[in-house]
């Protein structure tokens, strides 16, 4: 038991048991109103409190549905139903991320060449900086369906254009990582190469790249988290082509809370496996740099 | 001294640095000659300017007066042919590359064939003691193994002249006597011109041919000892008479240079 507390299960479970609590209370105390409302129209009164608990945890659109009814919500749509229809949530669920990867890959590339290039040219550090920084100011989802919009105009449609919303949201953090990566290096090491008389390729690719490599994966992090929130914003624009997005906006359409609910978890989900992943990846990485196991 | 032999020439070398407090006088009125061979000590407090010196023979640092000249050329064009290996006060080994690659660093850059790289790195490391460690990741190793390996980097292309910017400073003095005997040793292999930058007089004298004292502000040379003691030198030399002579005459020269009351 002891051993258990210094893990990281034990508070992780208590916080998750903690707001399941929370979410029930609240999920009665919103609810209420409209169950005052049935009873009144039925003539009913005096209803128990156990009768009373049961009727406001199986609404059919309550404003707060209950931890339970998002479960059976996320196990019917993710389990029984056919991942081919847009009735499961893997179908959109695999619609976003495939967005989101394509968008992460778009924004990391991109973000590692902006570094490099504001790394290496003092004038690009000056104009490009700036702009950079200005890009993260607008609001992404006033902008969105402008650029679904205009994209579709030109013939880009589906895939693209979410991608391409992911990509803005997901460089930002791989630009300022990795500048301050590639600038890690510290005089002493700068010096080193400079008595070898090394090329700048060569200082780049055998000091600053790999000096590098903690920030990248720190930034991608960040990033991929962003790319998947930008695919979902996509979305929202797109509406039947399906995707989480389109999803939310078909939930909050029809009222269904419950399935707004349970795709925000399977958002949640795919974002904390996105982000385990690429600490997956970068623990190996870092096993192969000579890090302390 | 013939033209030929002389590896480092210093004429009249000053270098102020412009900083936004005012100019500062790191060096003034430098003259100094190295030839082949020679183990050169740089002696002196903190601000006098001995790390400058070796700055400006390696090319990291330009100076704002005078001359200077590395195996009769520029230090520029010496610092692009490759003629000086440099140790830092730190050994800034690249934590992601083992031991051995740490050593083929320089020999990557200069484009030595695969085969010559793992030629060298086997004979640097066995030079510095450091066989059985290729595979070693810096952390796994003491500071002083650490200094070694940096010290191995820099031998391990063919330059010969081997600039040291005070290696030993933050190692303790048990580990610190032992490196210096195998400096020696090292130095007398290899046939290297040796320049070496130094807090410590018994350090200095122990292992110097040639003993360069400074004084700070404006950093300038105080004395030039050249040392009497034989080529082959064992750690209790340091209680022979000479030797005692040698350090206090070094000493002598770091109180006439340095008055204590502004510091």
């Amino acid at each position: 038991m002891g051993r258990l507390a210094e893990g990281r299960l034990v508070p992780v479970l208590t916080v998750v048991l903690a707001i399941v609590v929370i979410w029930y209370g609240f999920s009665v105390l919103l609810n209420t109103p409209w169950q005052q409302g049935v009873y009144a129209r039925a003539d009913q009164a005096g209803v128990g409190l156990f009768q009373y608990l049961a009727d406001v945890y199986s609404q059919q659109r309550p404003v707060l549905p209950a931890p339970h009814q998002v479960a059976v919500e996320f196990w019917n749509s993710v389990v029984n139903a056919n991942p081919a229809t847009p009735r499961s949530l893997i179908f959109h669920a695999w619609i976003t991320i495939s967005a989101t990867g394509l968008g992460f890959l778009f924004g990391t590339v991109l973000g590692i060449v902006l570094a490099v290039l504001i790394v290496h040219n003092r004038a690009v550090d000056r104009s490009l900086m700036p702009w950079v920084i200005a890009s993260q100011t607008i609001p992404i989802l006033a902008i969105a369906p402008m650029i679904v919009v205009v994209l579709n105009s030109v013939g880009l449609t589906g895939l693209i254009p979410k991608a391409l919303i992911s990509t803005y949201l997901s460089f930002f953090p791989v630009v300022v990582g990795m500048v301050k990566g590639f600038r890690s290096p510290d005089a002493l090491q700068l010096d080193l190469m400079r008595t070898y008389n090394a090329s700048g390729a060569q200082v780049f690719w055998k000091l600053r790249w790999p000096s590098a490599i903690p920030y990248l994966f720190t930034s991608m992090k960040v990033g991929v988290a962003a790319s998947l929130v930008g695919a979902i914003v996509g979305e929202l624009p797109t509406g039947a082509a399906g995707g989480l997005g389109s999803r939310l906006l078909a939930g909050s359409y029809y009222g269904q809370t419950t399935q707004i609910w349970a795709a925000l978890l399977m958002a949640a989900a795919l974002s904390a496996g996105l982000i385990m992943l690429i600490g997956a990846v970068q623990v190996l990485t870092q096993r192969a740099m000579g890090a302390r196991a | 001294m013939t033209e030929s032999t002389s590896v480092v020439a210093a004429k009249g070398l000053g270098l102020t640095f412009d900083t936004g407090d005012g100019a500062v006088q790191a060096l003034s009125d430098v003259d100094l000659d190295i030839t082949r061979g020679e183990f050169v000590s740089f002696i002196g407090p903190s601000g006098c300017g001995k790390t400058t010196f070796l700055r400006v023979i390696a090319d990291l640092e330009q100076p704002t007066a005078g001359t200077i000249t590395v195996n009769g050329t520029t230090p520029d064009k010496a610092r692009k042919d490759r003629a000086y290996g440099y140790v830092f006060q730190a050994a800034a080994l690249y934590p992601w590359r083992t031991i051995a690659r740490n050593v083929a660093l320089p020999l990557e850059i200069m484009g030595y064939s695969k085969g010559e790289q793992q030629r060298r790195i086997a004979s640097t490391l066995d030079m510095v003691n450091l066989t059985g460690f290729e595979n070693k990741y810096p952390w796994q190793l003491s500071g002083g193994m650490q200094q070694r390996a940096s010290i191995a980097r820099a031998l391990a292309f063919d330059a010969d002249l081997l600039l040291m910017d005070e290696p030993f400073g933050a190692l303790d003095e048990i580990v610190r006597d032992h490196l210096n005997e195998q400096l020696l040793d090292l130095w007398a292999k290899t046939e290297k011109t040796i320049c070496f930058v130094t807090h410590s007089i018994p350090e200095a004298v122990y292992l110097s041919t040639k003993i360069v004292v400074m004084s700070p502000r404006p950093g300038r040379v105080t004395d030039v000892i050249d040392s009497p003691l034989p080529k082959v030198r064992p750690l209790d030399i340091r209680e022979a008479p000479e030797f005692l002579e040698i350090a206090a005459r070094v000493r002598e020269g770091l109180r006439a240079g340095h008055s204590y009351e502004e510091a």
